[in-house]
């Protein structure tokens, strides 16, 4: 690997480890049987991308579960609680979209990290496959379920803008990313008979937000709890 | 491109007899998930193995297998990497998988579009217990990340359907 590429590996590897830790949360309390098998599968698939990529920057379990929360370079929206159903959902569609089509650039190109991309470009179809249908299902469904998905997306848009901050090392076209995203959510959530949020995509508090190390409150007790068992009994195996 | 020398062939053919850990009716060959066979010295052997998906945990198990199996044909040295270009698909499992795996109850995956993403579901899959293509999905992941849940709206059985990828 070249050093030019730990900056790029860093930043994807660690949006694909927090979401699977924040999806993994959902084992045991899921609505259904389904949606708990479904939700470990994605997370399982997040996992196997993780792995690959902090392993082209390092030894991946010293990276999991040695870094302090600051050196974590993962999207803030990835980090969110999950909340209730439909808020894991939106996050879900947020971020399945951007993957998808960040990972289809990268898959297009010739870079170190196009055969991950290419390989884990079709898993993401199934991700964005599940998070729209849920997010029909949801929008148009009982005027409950619309109420708490509008909630979900409303709640995350403020930290959807930092997705379209170029990352160091990663060669896309980071407007035509922003445009296809846009569209894409923008026409699941008019079929879904949800409004597209209104205000910033980011806050002026956000500063350079998780791709500079800057994190949100709940990170730090995530982060906790999934380097616990790491950090008090080093070295051990199932 | 290489050629394969006789011995590689051999090893080849050993490695890819060993079952898949987790469709044990199915061997890595016909999975489509052994790569290529390279004797670099007297029992010294590489073998290049590419996972199904790329948090797929059966991979691990399936380096480990590969190891005895060779080691059994009296190979000292082996070493398994594993490859992720050109990434593995449903198109690389063999005919003959795919036989086996609708006799084992799973509905085997169809042939890929070519523009990618996920097959649309007005393609049918057919039941693998009654035959019958009247069939609904239940849920897009089941109990491995490669199946989906469907049921059969003609016998009323669930079943699992390897998804294309």
């Amino acid at each position: 690997m070249t050093a030019a590429l730990a900056p790029a590996a860093l930043a994807l590897g660690d949006d694909a480890l927090v979401l699977s830790h924040r999806l993994g949360e959902w084992a045991g309390h899921a609505p259904v049987l389904e949606e708990e098998v479904a939700l470990a599968n994605i997370a399982l698939d997040l996992l196997g991308q993780a792995r690959i990529l902090l392993s082209l920057v390092g030894d991946e379990d010293e990276l999991a579960y040695l870094r302090e929360e600051r050196a974590f370079r993962n999207l803030q929206l990835v980090e969110q609680p999950n909340g209730d159903f439909a808020q894991t959902i939106a996050r879900q569609l947020y971020f399945s979209t951007y993957q998808g089509l960040l990972y289809g650039q990268l898959a297009a190109g010739d870079g170190e990290l196009a055969p991950l991309a290419a390989k884990a470009v079709k898993e993401v179809a199934y991700h964005q496959d599940h998070a729209e249908h849920w997010t029909l299902r949801l929008g148009d469904g009982t005027a409950e379920s619309h109420e708490r998905m509008q909630r979900g997306c409303d709640t995350l848009w403020r930290f959807t803008g930092e997705m379209f901050q170029p990352v160091e090392g990663v060669d896309v076209d980071w407007q035509k990313l922003e445009a296809g995203w846009r569209e894409s959510v923008g026409a699941v959530l008019e079929r879904a008979t949800l409004t597209v949020p209104e205000g910033p995509q980011s806050g002026a508090w956000s500063a350079g937000a998780g791709r500079q190390g800057l994190h949100t409150e709940p990170f730090g007790r995530m982060i906790a709890e999934m380097q616990h068992l790491h950090r008090s009994h080093p070295g051990a195996t199932w | 491109m290489v050629t394969e020398t006789l011995l590689e062939a051999e090893l080849r053919r050993v490695a890819g007899s060993v079952p898949d850990p987790e469709l044990p009716v199915l061997t890595l060959e016909e999975l489509g998930v052994l790569r290529a066979v390279h004797v670099f010295g007297p029992g010294r052997v590489e073998v290049e193995l590419t996972p199904t998906y790329t948090g797929c945990p059966a991979i691990e198990v399936m380096s480990t297998d590969i190891e005895r199996a060779l080691h059994e044909h009296g190979i000292p040295e082996v070493s398994v990497r594993t490859v992720l270009s050109p990434a593995w698909s449903t198109d690389d499992i063999s005919a003959e998988g795919r036989r086996k795996l609708a006799e084992f109850g799973i509905a085997p995956p169809r042939p890929q579009p070519t523009d990618g993403g996920p097959v649309p579901l007005t393609l049918s899959v057919r039941c693998p217990h009654c035959g019958s293509t009247d069939t609904e999905l239940l849920s897009r992941f089941s109990s491995t990340a490669c199946k989906a849940l469907r049921r059969c709206v003609s016998c009323r059985e669930p079943f699992d359907h390897f998804k294309e990828l």
